[in-house]
């Protein structure tokens, strides 16, 4: 039984409808004349309280609101990838044809191209037993991915009773059937999920491989680990959204969904320009091939910006369960929570901290652990990850407001974002004091195995230098530096190179844009031994200006950008100079003592 | 606004008015976000618009505000359609009022359409990426803050500090009259005084370029709720003549705090649950708005270049209406009352103002290959001259290096010899990059660590000792 009620109030994005006692929470709802999309939020009595996701300009009551059964859903199936969504999952490109540069209210579209054919290879054959989650089949989605089609989550499996050859389809053929106690279930190479809800899997491991991001200060200092979860916070101008885009860009994911929550027209159409032309340096296809994106943008209808994150995880969720690492970008969660801001100061409930809703907290939380490395569903056995990365946009850069603070408490990695080092130009503005990650041991192994077995102690020489230079920085601030014994100024000098050749890094620089693992080891390992060789000399009596005009020194903070990754080696003649550079200086030294 | 049609429904019973808002009842017939026509017991008309519609009643808030209004005799009309402006290319050279209503004392222009004065969301899909350099002639705006074509670029100042004065002169320099024909400036004022309206529809004068302007003017004692139209009809006039009809539109929006203020009153007198500081929760989502209706479109000649200006309430950039604007527009350049007094002009405090859009605006192929690297070293001197002067006022000269003195000597420079320049002073590009380069030579050449080397070896006139 459908819902047909008639609209008795409008406020902006929220409308009150009676005769809606059949409505489900949940449901998406038609309103109005003009058809407009919206979600069943309250229910009281037979008055439905709805959140549209369209512009409600120009609605009256009167009109009429018809449920459609269903609750809000994704389609999933082969033609997502490339692809850019509204916050409900309409392609932008299908709004532009019907609407042109502006969105109109009211446009209907398929979320993926029923009528696509792709070339479809079975993987089953005729009497396999199959379960919900199993492979099916595989078509070619892009040159880059290999998508597996899958017997929907929700399915109760049986026995493969029809299953197509090899050959082309388009989507709205069925390509299997299967049967359960007489009951046949035609498959076809997609399906619907409910985006609010979870896609099950069998078993959720533990994160233990770090997220390659290419970026220096991410990989060595702060690492994510796929499946894992971390937060950027940041004032305006600190270089989120920049983080963001190199994270997307860069990560080693076999998937990126980027979600544009509440935020610039310009930056999404930035990415759509510059993806296609970018390269992953590992597979040498665009990246576009690899990436979806969902725009809600700032200036777009807010409750739908309220779905655009589920929308999201929800197609993150189903290229996980085909067995693949998946990284989710969300910018920003914070704009994500003003949208429930407003639907709950509309709905007149009791508002907790700054007006945000009581439940803020129990949504955040549950939007993280849609995160994970997990065994997905049926077979063949495979296992696929989901990495959240939020930003999160503090009023006032003020890290104490709710939604900072609550989304602290459900991740793992923090990238504190600073508006000194932001203001002195030092990008990214990760305040290295601040951040933190809880994966730090788990990938250690991963480094150890893979890069160095020095890694860790590297890691750990470099950051304490880091460390003591916060120390000594107070001191500096009332006694001058020229007050410090020359130890302790050869720690300031330290910090200042590798804030420079490590930690600052140029997103907008053609090679300093990603820097590999290897090359990260080997700049930090450059670093610990320029200091320790420095401190040896100063033991030896050498000046520390000596060590300063040291001409290795500008070579050692340019190698980020002078030296490629494919010329790594590059930076072993420049360990080699260095060397030579240390005994010439100690040479000189002991000529001078000789002549004296 | 115009065009004011007879028809209608019309509705007598007012149940209650609250500083801006009329609730009307015995509503039978009305839409969110209609445009309502009420009438006095005089017979003045008066503008309004539908918040909130149901259970037989209207919540409109009336854009000349409620004073002189009753209970009894006043007639409220909704009018079946949503404000409306009419464009057409006879608004040029035209003066309106905060409703987009003629001000000039010339007749309405022969409209060609009239457009819904919300907008809607320009589709990111369609959107042109903006990478056209805008030459401003302003040192520190072209070298360090470049503005590009289509960018949305806030000016944070705070009162009493230039930032009309700045934003006349990039409006003068940044559209050089007689070479080209296409540009055209939209203006709107809201809520600011009569003389600083004055100030720049005299220089748009001077230079020619009133011809080629739309001006909107809310003044300080016009209607405060009128403000929330203002920027709405300059922006729905903006995007016509760039997407209609193919100009480069730079628009200036001044004071958005006063505009923001008439939001908080609205929000008030409807008893919503506060947000930061009493303005509404849906600040964000209402200044996006107005702030997004800036860019260019594929395929499309024209471009929607936004310079809005606010005044941050006691210089406090942290201020819910500062903060916001910053989460949405391309950067922002910030004033700085310090610099003001020290007498320089254009008091940019740089290291607090940022240009997102500047990376794709320049470089090799659009303005020159040492561009953004100069502008980066720049900013690393010049933030390094602070902390050394913070630092000498403590511990004296005398406890600084030799490099921390030469950084103190950049510092200096930088103010007196880049970032200050007169209100009429037209510096192209390559002046500014030499004037950058000319700082830099002071510095020793290992300290130039944002630039290549082959850069630094073509345009470096420093000596090339290292640092002692």
């Amino acid at each position: 039984m459908v819902a047909k009620g008639k609209i008795v109030w409008v406020s902006g994005p929220a409308v009150r409808a009676d005769g809606m006692s059949s409505a489900k929470m949940y449901e998406t709802v038609e309103v109005g004349e003009s058809k407009l999309i919206g979600e069943v939020i309250r229910l009281t009595g037979d008055v439905a309280f709805i959140q549209v996701y369209e512009s409600t300009s120009g609605l009256r009551p009167g009109e009429p609101v018809v449920g459609t059964g269903q609750p809000l859903s994704v389609l999933l199936g082969p033609g997502i990838i490339g692809k850019i969504y509204d916050g409900i999952q309409r392609p932008l490109e299908e709004i532009a044809k019907k609407s042109g540069a502006f969105i109109s209210k009211g446009i209907a579209t398929t979320p993926i191209d029923l009528k696509k054919k792709y070339h479809f290879k079975p993987t089953l054959k005729l009497g396999d037993d199959v379960k919900a989650g199993t492979v099916i089949g595989t078509v070619q989605e892009t040159p880059l991915l290999t998508h597996s089609i899958l017997v929907p989550p929700d399915s109760k499996g049986g026995k493969v009773i029809d299953i197509s050859s090899e050959g082309d389809f388009d989507l709205e053929q069925v390509i299997s059937t299967i049967q359960k106690n007489g009951t046949k279930s035609p498959l076809k190479m997609y399906h619907k999920w409910p985006v609010r809800k979870p896609r099950p899997y069998t078993e959720r491991f533990d994160p233990t491989v770090p997220l390659i991001t290419g970026q220096r200060v991410i990989d060595t200092y702060f690492p994510i680990a796929k499946g894992g979860t971390g937060a950027i916070p940041g004032g305006f101008g600190t270089g989120k959204t920049v983080t963001l885009h190199q994270i997307a860009k860069w990560a080693d994911s076999k998937v990126v969904v980027y979600i544009g929550c509440g935020e610039r027209g310009n930056e999404m159409t930035e990415v759509l320009v510059e993806f296609p032309h970018l390269i992953d340096p590992r597979s040498n296809r665009p990246l576009m091939e690899r990436t979806v994106l969902v725009a809600n943008t700032s200036n777009m209808p807010v409750a739908a910006r309220e779905a655009s994150i589920y929308t999201g995880v929800t197609m993150a969720e189903y290229y996980r369960d085909m067995g693949m690492d998946v990284v989710l970008v969300a910018d920003s969660t914070s704009r994500w929570a003003e949208a429930l801001r407003e639907m709950s100061g509309r709905l007149e409930e009791m508002p907790a901290e700054e007006g945000y809703p009581s439940y803020l907290a129990s949504r955040l939380a549950e939007f993280y652990e849609r995160a994970g490395r997990v065994r997905a569903l049926g077979s063949p056995d495979r296992s696929g990850s989901v990495t959240i990365v939020g930003a999160v946009s503090p009023s006032g850069a003020d890290f104490t407001e709710p939604v900072t603070t609550h989304t602290i408490r459900f991740i793992k990695t923090f990238w504190a974002l600073d508006t000194r080092l932001a203001y002195s130009r030092h990008y990214p503005s990760i305040n290295w004091m601040q951040s933190y990650s809880g994966y730090l041991d788990d990938v250690s192994k991963w480094w150890t195995d893979n890069i160095s077995p020095n890694w860790y102690n590297l890691r750990a020489e470099s950051y304490n230098i880091l460390q003591r230079e916060d120390t000594l920085k107070e001191i500096v601030r009332l006694l001058g530096p020229e007050a410090l014994p020359d130890e302790e100024k050869l720690i300031l000098e330290m910090a200042r190179m590798i804030k420079i050749g490590i930690l600052q890094q140029n997103s907008f620089d053609k090679i300093d844009t990603y820097c590999g693992p290897e090359k990260q080891l080997k700049l930090v390992k450059l670093m610990v031994k320029f200091y320790n060789e420095s401190l040896k000399s100063l033991k030896e009596n050498i000046p520390l200006s000596d060590i300063r005009s040291m001409s290795i020194i500008p070579s050692l903070l340019k190698a980020k950008f002078e030296i490629p990754d494919e010329q790594v080696s590059k930076l072993d003649d420049l360990e080699s100079t260095m060397d030579r550079q240390f005994n010439e200086i100690r040479s000189k030294k002991e000529e001078v003592e000789l002549i004296v | 606004m115009s065009d004011i049609g007879s028809s209608g429904v019309e509705y007598t019973k007012v149940a209650e008015i609250k500083g801006p808002i009329i609730i009307v009842d015995g509503i039978t017939k009305a839409s969110f976000d209609e445009l309502v026509e009420i009438e006095t017991s005089e017979g003045e008309k008066r503008l309004g618009r539908v918040l909130e519609v149901g259970n037989g009643k209207a919540v409109v808030q009336v854009f000349e505000g409620t004073s002189g209004l009753a209970i009894t005799g006043t007639k409220a009309k909704f009018l079946g359609k949503t404000m409306v402006m009419p464009v057409s290319n006879e608004l040029l050279g035209r003066v309106f009022d905060g409703l987009g209503r003629p001000n000039d004392g010339l007749p309405e222009p022969i409209a060609d359409k009239f457009l819904d004065v919300n907008g809607e969301p320009m589709n990111p899909e369609r959107r042109e990426y903006p990478t056209s350099f805008i030459q401003t002639g302003i040192s520190v705006i072209d070298g360090m803050l470049t503005l590009v074509r289509g960018q949305k670029l806030p000016i944070f100042s705070g009162s009493g500090l230039p930032h009309n004065i700045l934003a006349a002169q990039i409006a003068r320099q940044a559209n050089v009259v007689g070479t080209n024909e296409d540009f055209a400036v939209v203006f709107a004022a809201i809520g600011v005084q009569y003389s600083e309206a004055q100030y720049f529809k005299r220089s748009l004068e001077e230079s020619g370029a009133l011809r080629r302007s739309v001006l909107f003017l809310n003044l300080a004692d016009d209607p405060a709720i009128e403000r929330i139209i203002t920027p709405r009809v300059a922006l729905t006039v903006a995007e016509y003549l760039a997407f209609d009809l193919g100009m480069h539109v730079l628009a200036i929006l001044t004071d958005m705090t006063n505009y923001c203020e008439a939001l908080r009153e609205i929000s008030a007198a409807r008893e919503e649950v506060p947000g930061r500081k009493g303005y509404p929760g849906y600040l964000y989502t209402d200044l996006a708005n107005n702030y997004e209706r800036a860019g260019r479109i594929k395929g499309r000649n024209g471009s929607v270049t936004q310079v809005p200006i606010l005044s941050m309430p006691a210089d406090d950039i942290t201020h819910p209406i500062a903060d916001l604007t910053g989460y949405i527009t391309e950067g922002q350049i910030v004033l700085s009352r310090e610099l003001f007094r020290k007498g320089v002009y254009p008091p940019v405090n740089v290291l607090m103002s940022l240009s997102r859009l500047m990376k794709d605006g320049v470089g090799e192929g659009k303005t020159r290959g040492d561009h953004m690297e100069v502008g980066n070293q720049l900013y690393d001197a010049y933030s390094r001259s602070q902390e050394v002067r913070a630092l000498a006022d403590i511990v004296g000269r005398a406890g600084l290096t030799g490099v921390d003195l030469k950084y103190l000597d950049v510092g200096d420079k930088f103010e007196t010899d880049y970032l200050k320049q007169s209100i009429d002073e037209n510096r192209n590009l390559e002046e500014t990059l030499t004037r950058a380069w000319d700082i830099l030579a002071n510095l020793p050449k290992g300290e130039l660590t944002k630039i290549k080397d082959k850069n630094i070896e073509q345009y470096f006139k420093g000596g090339s000792k290292p640092s002692k």
